[in-house]
């Protein structure tokens, strides 16, 4: 069982025009083994709402619970992916996905178990020695989602993380994270601004408003699994993304006319 | 071939026709367009030949040794001055003294550098006062660290630290604030400790740029040097090049000029080997 749940988080900053309120008492539960997507326009505080279950950011309220037990700092049951890799340049691929079972001091012969397996999955064979530098954007992406399985997390936070790939690494990256789901049954919170990607991975999808961020809709996605690329043609599919399309837009227009006012 | 690829690579000319036309003005005069290998090394190479062209054709046109003595003397004069000047004790003794002053400021700076930019409490502190000293001129100091440290060998160290820490210390402190605050995060959210964050991932983040900073601020070092032995000193390059300035030895002070620069040119060269034999994955920007 892994559970994330985010109870009545509010996220305010004091700046010198006064108060920001940038997420308004938003909850969200996301039960074991579930893929979350959570989609919204731009600045309505997603990347905010996914640093606050991580831990990295405190929130001015409310907690974040992992099987029920609040948390106050980042730790290894939440592993977080962002849209800019962060890999460390100086470390190989292998060393580098054997981060985090390094620092919890696992024997060297089990993280070496550990990262030949999902090197494999990855799809990065041949590369284990090779360093960031040599890899291209997928692969670099890759090997960060290689990270942050080998430690096992609990949860797997996920941050624009195809957002920096081209249209087509973008696709065949979200087919391998679906195999990859599939296999590991991770219980995964994913942020994009890309609503098909939303629909094509997700269970559900929060959509979030304007800022401040509260949760709007939440929409299940009923199309069955495996998804593959077909699903991306048919009429469900299509649906949904007119849904979400239309709601976003509203919010998107909302956004741009606050900061009219605001101006 | 499209206009992006082109522009990255020298192109090699292919029997397919037609192609796009490879005059000699569209191969040298396109911005940011690659040339042949050789021609680069031609080029290279000519500066050097333009330079000591130039400086023969002068040498021939004034018609004076005394002033404006030619290349070929010159070198003449620098095989004199090492066999029977003792040229090359000056040498060590400069040399000694950049070392000792160098590291001396390295050590000092590097970690003071690395701590501002990483704790603001730290940076707060020390940041307006580095600041405002480092735009007092080490050489400026000189008269004073005479006052207060005398003639001695310690005098000169100081100069050097001076001129290197306080500019070294706000370099380091800029690379190490720019540490992406997403490697870090990763690393807390695989469960790393802070102490962990700092010396696994916060520390090698920054090695690199600060042997880039290292061999920057090397270079200064020899300036202060120069100036300092120049004011007062007994041994080294500086004082060396003072004594043949009251000889009328305008060959003498070129070769021990051209001997700091080719000095400059080997440790460049001895930290861009070391960057490369310790960093290999450091993604190349330029080559």
């Amino acid at each position: 069982m892994s559970e994330i749940a985010i109870r009545d988080v509010a996220m305010r900053f004091a700046t010198r025009h006064g108060e920001v309120r940038a997420l308004e008492r938003i909850s969200v539960t996301v039960p074991d083994g579930q893929f979350a997507c959570i989609v919204g326009p731009s600045g309505c505080g997603k990347s905010t709402l996914l640093m606050v279950a991580a831990g990295l950011v405190t929130p001015t309220e409310g907690e974040v619970l992992v099987n029920g037990k609040p948390t106050f700092e980042p730790g290894a049951d939440r592993g977080m992916v962002f849209q800019s890799y962060s890999l460390y340049p100086w470390l190989s691929v292998r060393r580098n996905i054997e981060f985090g079972p390094e620092i919890k001091r696992v024997a060297v012969a089990d993280r070496r178990k550990t990262s030949a397996e999902l090197i494999h999955l990855m799809k990065l064979d041949g590369f284990a020695d090779a360093y960031p530098k040599a890899l291209s954007g997928g692969m670099k992406q890759r090997v960060a989602i290689a990270r942050a399985l080998a430690s096992d997390p609990e949860v797997l936070l996920m941050d624009e993380p195809f957002g920096a790939l081209d249209a087509q690494t973008r696709q065949i990256m979200q087919e391998l994270l679906t195999d990859i789901w599939q296999r590991y049954r991770k219980t995964v919170v994913f942020v994009t601004h890309d609503i098909e990607e939303a629909i094509f991975l997700g269970d559900v999808i929060y959509v979030m408003t304007s800022r401040p961020g509260r949760i709007r809709t939440t929409l299940k996605v009923d199309i069955p699994r495996p998804r593959t690329f077909d699903t991306l043609t048919g009429q469900r599919f299509a649906q949904l993304r007119n849904q979400v399309v239309g709601i976003i837009h509203e919010e998107s227009l909302k956004a741009v006319e606050s900061e009219l006012i605001g101006a | 071939m499209s206009r992006v690829g082109a522009t990255r690579t020298a192109q090699v000319p292919s029997a397919a026709a037609p192609r796009r036309r490879q005059g000699f003005l569209r191969t040298y005069l396109t911005p940011k367009q690659a040339i042949p290998a050789q021609a680069r090394l031609a080029l290279a190479v000519g500066s050097f030949v333009f330079i000591v062209g130039v400086w023969s054709g002068l040498a021939a046109l004034v018609q004076n040794p005394l002033f404006v003595p030619s290349p070929y003397q010159v070198v003449t004069t620098w095989w004199d001055m090492m066999v029977n000047l003792g040229f090359y004790n000056d040498v060590a003794w400069s040399a000694f003294r950049i070392l000792a002053g160098f590291l001396l400021a390295a050590v000092m700076a590097v970690p003071l550098g690395l701590l501002m930019g990483s704790f603001e409490a730290v940076r707060s502190f020390f940041n307006p006062s580095i600041n405002a000293i480092r735009y007092m001129p080490a050489s400026a100091f000189i008269p004073l660290l005479l006052l207060l440290q005398g003639l001695g060998e310690d005098e000169k160290i100081t100069i050097i630290w001076i001129g290197v820490f306080f500019q070294l210390v706000l370099i380091v402190m800029d690379i190490a604030h720019r540490v992406p605050a997403e490697m870090l995060n990763v690393a807390y959210t695989l469960g790393a400790s802070r102490w962990t964050v700092f010396y696994k991932v916060f520390l090698p983040a920054t090695f690199p740029e600060v042997v880039d900073a290292l061999r920057i601020t090397m270079g200064w070092a020899w300036t202060y040097l120069i100036v300092a032995e120049l004011v007062a000193a007994e041994h080294g390059i500086g004082s060396f090049i003072l004594i043949a300035e009251r000889y009328l030895r305008a060959d003498r002070i070129i070769a021990a000029i051209i001997t700091i620069g080719i000095l400059g040119l080997i440790t460049d060269a001895v930290f861009a080997v070391a960057h490369r034999v310790a960093f290999p994955y450091v993604e190349k920007v330029h080559q």
